[in-house]
């Protein structure tokens, strides 16, 4: 059992009428990991999230959680499974305390257990000062913690939340991105969202989307592999002889860009000192050497933009989701 | 069987966590309560005077009670659509259906969860009609029998409101087109008792087919099983209904 995956999602495709939301979609998870689901916004990561959530079943593929396959055993399947979606689905005409005992009732959580099992919920959260006042009351920060403290209520396997920091302050983000880190010791976590410092702060691995399509998946550390060549930026005073430049050990290409500025692409790493001493060397006044790399976001960017370039209609594709998101 | 209970005490508490049920209760039981005042006045007045030298004169049951019962029929024709539009409408406008959805159940326990919910409303609604019988036994004898087989009747009846404003409630996203549409189909069957009843050209497949007709014997003291098969059919398949559509939901939606 322990080297069997939590959730594993094959050939996921969803339609909505023609359009085709999510396409042959894979997904692995296993135990203790955080996955982060990565895309802009109508890339399929809410659907996604609905199918393996039994929300919305998907027009072909499987989903097994915990060996169960969620279509055929439905209730069984999610009894593993902690939900936040979007919009933290809590009666507002009840108190945070009503609605959890009510959330233990529905997950089978037996009589004498309950109240244990909300309390460590209440604790978790930071609901306690709260747990007896109306959710109607609360602020959005506090609803969205009644939200993930209905998620993890039951102590599922995998706890899956859909854009969980969406519409908080900053003090409310790091304190929901630091209880997510908590819920990675003794939860699988399936996290979406289309911020990726998030997905930095928080994931072990992450899965990009883009129209449905998974573009990568892996580690962060393999993700920041995929960078292109490094560059360099230097800077002169006066006149040089760019060919010099160019003829340095590891330069790949170097580019003018007016005003004695010069874009130098390399491979290997002691460029800069080497450039440094050629100008101390040949007399030449520098006065600037930058260091340039690639940020998670370039490549993040880079990867949904090659991915895009090849159809003519994603603009409009990406308007239709959205629409039937909305609706 | 746990989870369904669970799900309809939740649901009738939730009720009254609003003031719509309080406020419902309040201008039902006032309105029920002038129209039995009413009643009593033209009973004593009039028509006991009147029919005092009869054989076999009409009681009291029949006179006060019967109408009584009747009218809140009606009355409730408005007022069933308004408190099953919130039960699947709301929860989709809110958002807050996923909860169900992912929790473990299946439809059919959602469906019923909600419907008992609603049924435990309408045993309260009758309990509080009942109160006004029970204030008659001060000075009176009444015909038991009677205010039981009316008392039924009017819970099949409510029933019947409840699974089709249940069913039109899961059609749509907006309480209030789910309010309008269920007001509307229940009006509809009362044209039909009207209209298949009416001197020119009565027919009987339309006056079978409102859920009027089947209530009115009740009203008399009369239990017929296909009354109340009639009922069991329309309440059963609504409900059905219902539980298909959550099931295509997730399908189609």
């Amino acid at each position: 059992m322990s080297n069997q995956a939590l959730i594993q999602a094959s050939a996921l495709n969803r339609y909505y009428g023609k359009y085709h939301a999510v396409s042959d979609f894979n997904l692995t998870l296993h135990k203790g990991e955080v996955l982060g689901l990565l895309g802009p916004n109508g890339a399929g990561k809410s659907t996604t999230m609905q199918m393996l959530t039994g929300n919305i079943s998907p027009s072909l593929g499987e989903i097994k959680i915990n060996g169960v396959d969620l279509l055929d055993d439905p209730k069984k399947a999610k009894q593993s499974i902690g939900y936040l979606p979007e919009q933290p689905p809590v009666y507002r005409d009840m108190t945070a305390n009503e609605f959890l005992k009510y959330c233990a009732a529905l997950h089978d959580i037996p009589k004498d257990e309950s109240q244990t099992a909300i309390d460590s919920a209440i604790e978790r959260c930071g609901l306690g000062n709260v747990s007896n006042k109306l959710i109607a009351n609360l602020s959005k920060g506090y609803q969205q913690r009644v939200g993930i403290a209905q998620a993890i209520l039951h102590r599922p396997d995998v706890v899956i939340l859909d854009e969980p920091t969406v519409g908080l302050d900053p003090i409310q983000i790091t304190e929901i991105r630091a209880l997510i880190r908590e819920l990675g010791k003794d939860h699988s976590v399936i996290l979406s969202t289309h911020i990726l410092p998030e997905v930095q702060a928080v994931c072990d691995r992450v899965q990009i989307i883009k129209q449905g399509k998974t573009v990568f998946s892996d580690t962060f550390e393999q993700l920041e592999q995929r960078q292109s060549a490094p560059v360099l930026m230097v800077g002169f005073e006066s006149a040089i002889d760019a060919k010099e430049l160019s003829a340095l050990a590891g330069v790949k290409n170097v580019q003018a860009l007016g005003e004695e500025r010069y874009r130098l692409s390399y491979e290997k790493s002691p460029v800069a000192s080497d450039v440094f001493q050629l100008s101390v060397a040949k007399g030449w006044k520098l006065h600037e050497l930058n260091q340039q790399t690639e940020s998670l976001e370039q490549i993040f960017m880079n990867l949904i933009h090659n991915e895009s370039v090849a159809s003519e209609n994603t603009a409009k594709e990406v308007t239709k989701e959205q629409v039937v998101e909305n609706g | 069987m746990d989870k369904i209970f669970t799900i309809a005490t939740t649901e009738f508490k939730r009720l009254f966590n609003s003031p719509l049920a309080w406020s419902v209760l309040a201008i039902l039981q006032f309105i029920l309560t002038l129209m039995f005042l009413i009643f009593l006045d033209a009973y004593i007045g009039e028509i006991q005077p009147a029919t005092a030298t009869m054989e076999n004169p009409p009681g009291v049951t029949a006179i006060v009670l019967s109408p009584l019962y009747l009218w809140t029929g009606v009355i409730m024709l408005v007022i069933m659509p308004i408190m099953t539009m919130r039960l699947f409408a709301e929860e989709r406008m809110n958002k807050t259906l996923t909860l169900l959805l992912s929790s473990p159940l299946s439809s059919t326990q959602i469906v019923l969860g909600k419907y008992l919910g609603i049924l435990f409303f309408i045993l309260l609604v009758i309990a509080m009609i009942s109160l006004m019988p029970l204030a008659l036994t001060i000075g009176t004898t009444l015909d038991w029998g009677v205010i039981f087989t009316s008392s039924l009747g009017l819970f099949l009846l409510l029933s019947s409101f409840a699974a089709a404003g249940l069913f039109i409630s899961s059609l749509t996203s907006q309480p209030i087109i789910a309010a309008i549409s269920s007001f509307g189909l229940l009006l509809f069957l009362v044209v039909l008792y009207l209209s298949g009843s009416s001197q020119n050209n009565s027919s009987e497949v339309f006056i079978y087919l409102s859920h009027f007709s089947h209530f009115l014997p009740f009203l008399d003291g009369v239990f017929d099983t296909s009354d109340l098969v009639y009922y069991a059919l329309f309440i059963v398949g609504f409900l059905i209904l219902s539980i298909r559509k959550l099931d295509n939901d997730r399908l189609l939606g």
